[in-house]
């Protein structure tokens, strides 16, 4: 290839950048590669770490349901072989000149960027939280640490008051704290020492369930399985010398043992980019239905890292990742984006004894009961308690990593369906 | 409450929050004990703005809005503050995806 010929090359290649490979990421990269034009599109995606955790899994680890290698793989086996992988931390975006830098001084320009960079759990932003008790009788399940640490603590704890706390309602799989107290109930029964242990579910909000059908669906879950909730419980600090909770307006919640689900944030790199919201939690503000940022044309959001009032969750970014690849398409060919997000999520809630619920909802619609995802046949049974649901929420674990990752298709669309739900005749006043 | 003329749900919560008034605020507000003041509006508007640029709402994003710190928001809206500040300001009551 002779020096001219090569300069007009790399003049007409164009650059997609995404930030973060976990699920969000690592799905787009996959679903770009496959659809975007390979000669003129260079692919490059970035995170600063190598592993890959599954999520979902960590919910299991704390009562060993799973084991930690159950939910660690690396993040390079789901990106194709033709997409750029770059390990290494971001510094900043600097949207007015499309490029990303990165500490120790690499610049990276962009045609587009997608932002992937997700939420992370910081038990720091709440006064004594991480004081001289953490992962000694405070522990979070939302981090591998966290779910380990705590795994062995559950194994040789004698019993006492387990109090879960939410610290925020802003929070990543806001059911995963339901589930884990049915799970800790699971757990302590089959142990025999449920008689020793007293579970509080302690929320900011009215309650553990806020939805009109699911609060009459599946309320009666928490008195057969004897949860507390203390509601409208809004976390102020947590005094580790007197073991307790301390709210805003000055309630006190006791515990022996304090599963927190601590304060959520976008990466510190978000504010650093002058990016994020003004609320400081670092999340991107970004068009609900388009995914567009509200700040760059170019500048895509996918997953937790958005500001969009959908559920901070796995099933979310994939049904936002095929609007997004729909999007990406049209702004390269200069159309207008008419893909709309619907804020579709779907998720299963562990109920314990090898049952588990299952909801399906978006912005407009609340999770109602009935078959999923066939109207009729189900199998599955949405707001119902069920072994098909659990069996579902197992399978998930290799729809994740086979499906969900690659980039490919679910049978089950990006928008919310109604067929199967049971609507409820509108009454005549 | 306003001779039926507003759609609220079970819980008194507006259905529509482009049928709220400022002096339907101060109805609302009278139900839960609380005097409206220039400082609880200004809350109420900001609430109001954000939920219509389709933001998800939390206490600490109140917190943090520069407006006003959480304590004083739970002295504006006593007991659940950005439930009660909700209903009033006409918005959609804050809740979990269940």
């Amino acid at each position: 290839m002779l020096p001219w010929q090569f300069t007009l090359k790399l003049k007409v290649m164009k650059n997609l950048v995404i930030l973060g490979a976990g699920t969000a990421g690592t799905m787009m990269a996959n679903k770009l590669y496959r659809d975007l034009n390979r000669k003129i599109w260079n692919i490059t995606i970035i995170d600063k770490d190598e592993i890959h955790y599954y999520q979902p899994g960590f919910l299991f680890i704390p009562f060993g349901i799973y084991q930690p290698e159950d939910v660690v793989r690396t993040k390079a086996e789901f990106l194709p072989k033709g997409v750029n992988f770059i390990i290494g931390d971001i510094a900043r975006i600097e949207g007015e000149k499309n490029q990303v830098l990165l500490k120790g001084g690499r610049t990276l320009p962009y045609d587009i960027l997608i932002i992937a960079t997700g939420a992370n759990v910081v038990p720091e932003e709440t006064p004594g939280l991480t004081g001289s008790l953490w992962h000694k009788d405070i522990f979070d399940f939302y981090t591998y640490e966290g779910a380990t640490h705590l795994a062995k603590k559950l194994e040789n704890w004698e019993g006492g008051k387990l109090v879960i706390n939410l610290a925020e309602t802003l929070i990543k799989c806001p059911v995963a704290p339901l589930e884990f107290a049915f799970l800790a109930d699971a757990y302590f029964t089959e142990k025999g020492t449920r008689s020793k242990v007293e579970i509080s579910y302690v929320t900011p909000l009215s309650g553990a369930f806020t939805k009109p059908k699911a609060t009459k669906m599946l309320s009666a879950l928490l008195e057969e399985k004897q949860i507390h909730v203390v509601p409208d419980f809004y976390l102020q600090e947590v005094d580790n010398h007197r073991k307790v909770l301390i709210s805003y307006d000055q309630k006190e919640v006791p515990f022996d043992l304090l599963v927190t689900i601590p304060v959520n944030k976008g990466v510190d790199m978000i504010a650093a980019s002058n990016l994020g919201d003004e609320d400081g939690l670092n999340f991107v503000p970004t068009d609900k239905q388009t995914l567009q940022s509200k700040k760059f044309e170019n500048v895509f959001v996918i997953g937790d890292a958005t500001n969009v009032p959908a559920s901070k969750a796995g099933s979310v970014a994939h049904f936002e990742g095929e609007i997004l690849l729909e999007n990406i398409l049209s702004y390269i060919n200069n159309l207008p984006l008419e893909a709309k997000f619907d804020g579709h999520a779907n998720c299963f809630i562990e109920t314990g004894y090898g049952k588990a619920a299952l909801i399906d909802f978006n912005y407009e619609t609340e999770p109602l009961a009935g078959k999923f995802p066939w109207p009729v046949v189900g199998p599955m049974g949405l707001l119902k308690v069920n072994r098909a649901n659990h069996f579902g929420k197992l399978a998930f674990k290799w729809i994740y990593w086979h499906i969900l990752l690659t980039g490919k298709s679910l049978p089950v669309s990006s928008h919310m369906s109604m067929a199967g739900k049971e609507i409820e005749k509108k009454k005549s006043v | 409450m306003n001779n039926g003329k507003v759609d609220v749900n079970e819980e008194g919560y507006l259905k529509n929050p482009a049928q709220w008034t400022p002096e339907l605020g101060h109805e609302i507000a009278k139900e839960v004990n609380i005097e409206l003041t220039d400082r609880h509006f200004e809350v109420l508007n900001w609430l109001r703005a954000k939920q219509a640029e389709g933001v998800a709402l939390s206490i600490r994003k109140v917190g943090n809005s520069g407006l006003v710190d959480i304590k004083e928001f739970y002295q504006l809206f006593p007991g659940g503050p950005l439930k009660i500040s909700s209903k009033i300001a006409g918005i959609p009551k804050p809740v979990s995806c269940i």
